[in-house]
């Protein structure tokens, strides 16, 4: 679903944030991509995005290779990947069901259809009965959750996070990862990047590690006791938490 | 809200090319009155901006509207333009109206009159007011004239036409008030050509102050962009509610124009009835007639849109999720 091929992204001013990753996320697979802060996860997702340009390399996400798409292919490209953001990007000016319809509306879906399917992903995230409220009167949690209710409302093929619990305290960061589970029990490929290791070293998916832009570790957890647990500490010194 | 039929396909994500149509349809209907209802929930912001385009498109209407009165004033006048012939003493009255009779059948004339001189002399006593002088004079000494009307005549065939009438015997002078008809069309011309230079240079203004204001819009809603752009906003979907925020600014502004002139055209109607009747004029004045009323919103709604295209192209651009 996604290949990274010798990635490497250097920002102008030269700033190398990922050098020559590899690394493949087979269709509805669900990894957690981690390490500590400025180690290129968020670079790494926008890549996935098509928010930045890789310098070096090739990325391939359901067979297109994203070096070769057109400026006018994007926003299509895009629609087929959901995204949950840390800050959860909601608009305030709007309520909680119309920031979940935003990109069924984009998309154009007719009015009906877009509305059960709203509601449907409202449900799942269990905030149907807040449908009329405005986000800021919402908690962190609530917020996030509507957040990842519009990231699936248009059933993407892949999910993204960039430290979706990241604000949130320990047992809300686990109902959201919790129902993050949940969409891809039902198919859909997922990347979540997360420093909280405590967190997804309990959940037992793919862990790939980043360090300084490197791609250091690539594991499943949990792992044999004893083996690649400390290895991944020693690695990663103050990462886990 | 409309009734649909439920789509046989909507599970899947291609949709049919109809359903397509109408949702983009549905769309565009949605933004435009959204955009018109944005406008309308900040008055005082759309007024101020409405008032600048209304104003600086009355300018070039008022304008318009007054050139289109003079042209029509001017037409008047030289249609009813007069070739006047002063037939020599020596020609006999029978003479005299022998040769109006045969410059009657010409093509290029279209009425004739024989005025003798006794003629000549009841109508000045009648309408000069000065009868009393002329009847203390021994004798009449007005010449017999001819009044000639000429067809279809413009400078050049009325200066020819004049040179012809001149050399016919028994004719003294043939008198065609060609210059000031001349002057007139002169200064209609030059007018012209500062009102479309005004027109221009307004429209220039319309332009900036609506892209203006769909910059500082763009720049409010910063944050939408960004999201709308992340979820998959086509660069169109994103411009599309300020293309129609500029048509509406330009749109109100032709309407408060029209509403505006309309105004003046009362203010100014009657006093200026009143002027023409004193030179006896029965021009009527035209305001702005339906069709070019909506020309002028036509031309100003467009004038909006195209300004704020020029603004989104600019400032859209560069907002990119980062």
């Amino acid at each position: 679903m996604i290949k990274f091929d010798n990635v490497s992204k250097r920002y102008p001013g030269g700033h190398q944030a990922l050098s020559q990753v590899n690394f493949e996320l087979g269709d509805g697979e669900m990894a957690f991509l981690t390490g500590r802060s400025g180690a290129g996860k968020s670079t790494l997702l926008k890549l996935i995005m098509l928010m930045e340009k890789t310098s070096q390399g090739e990325i391939v996400v359901n067979g297109k290779n994203l070096a070769r798409m057109p400026r006018d292919q994007i926003p299509f490209y895009r629609r087929r990947i959901g995204v949950v953001f840390q800050d959860h990007q909601l608009l305030f000016d709007r309520t909680v069901f119309d920031n979940v319809a935003l990109p069924l509306q984009i998309e154009g879906y007719p009015k009906h259809e877009a509305d059960r399917r709203v509601r449907a992903a409202l449900d799942k995230v269990g905030l149907l009965k807040k449908e009329k409220m405005n986000p800021m009167a919402l908690s962190g949690g609530e917020q996030q959750r509507i957040g990842i209710a519009r990231a699936v409302v248009n059933r993407p093929q892949i999910l993204l996070a960039d430290e979706p619990t990241g604000n949130l305290d320990p047992e809300l960061a686990a109902e959201i990862m919790t129902l993050l589970e949940q969409f891809n029990q039902v198919g859909v490929s997922m990347l979540i990047a997360s420093h909280d290791l405590s967190l997804i070293t309990r959940l037992s998916h793919r862990i790939l590690t980043l360090h300084n832009g490197q791609l250091i570790n690539d594991a499943t957890y949990p792992v044999p006791p004893g083996a690649g647990r400390r290895a991944e500490a020693e690695r990663c010194p103050g990462s886990a938490q | 809200m409309s009734k649909r039929k439920p789509e046989s396909g909507a599970k899947q994500r291609q949709q049919t090319s109809t359903s397509r149509l109408k949702s983009l349809w549905q769309s565009h209907r949605a933004v435009a009155l959204l955009s018109i209802r944005k406008l309308i929930g900040e008055p005082a912001a759309s007024a101020m901006t409405i008032a600048v385009i209304g104003i600086a498109l009355l300018l070039p209407t008022t304008l318009f509207v007054a050139m289109n009165n003079l042209q029509i004033l001017s037409e008047g006048v030289s249609e009813s333009s007069r070739i006047t012939l002063y037939l020599a003493d020596t020609l006999s009255e029978a003479e005299g109206r022998s040769l109006s009779e045969q410059l009657l059948a010409r093509p290029d004339i279209s009425t004739g009159a024989y005025i003798s001189p006794t003629q000549a002399a009841e109508e000045f006593r009648e309408y000069s007011g000065l009868g009393d002088v002329l009847s203390e004079l021994e004798e009449n000494p007005l010449p017999a004239v001819i009044v000639l009307s000429p067809q279809d005549i413009d400078e050049a065939s009325g200066a020819a036409l004049l040179t012809e009438l001149n050399a016919l015997a028994g004719v003294e002078s043939a008198q065609l008030d060609l210059e000031w008809i001349a002057r007139l069309q002169r200064f209609l011309d030059l007018a012209q050509r500062m009102s479309t230079a005004l027109m221009l240079i307004l429209a220039l203004a319309v332009l900036f102050v609506v892209g203006n204001t769909i910059r500082l819009a763009i720049e409010s809603r910063r944050a939408e962009i960004v999201v709308v752009k992340l979820v998959g906003g086509t660069d169109s979907y994103v411009a599309r509610p300020f293309l129609y925020t500029g048509f509406w600014y330009g749109l109100g502004g032709g309407v408060l124009a029209w509403l505006l002139l309309s105004l003046i055209m009362l203010a100014l109607g009657g006093p200026l009835a009143a002027l023409l009747a004193l030179y006896d004029n029965q021009h009527t004045v035209h305001g702005l007639s339906l069709l070019s009323g909506l020309v002028l919103l036509t031309g100003s709604a467009l004038l909006g849109w195209l300004g704020a295209w020029i603004s989104v192209r600019q400032h859209l651009a560069a907002i990119e999720p980062r």
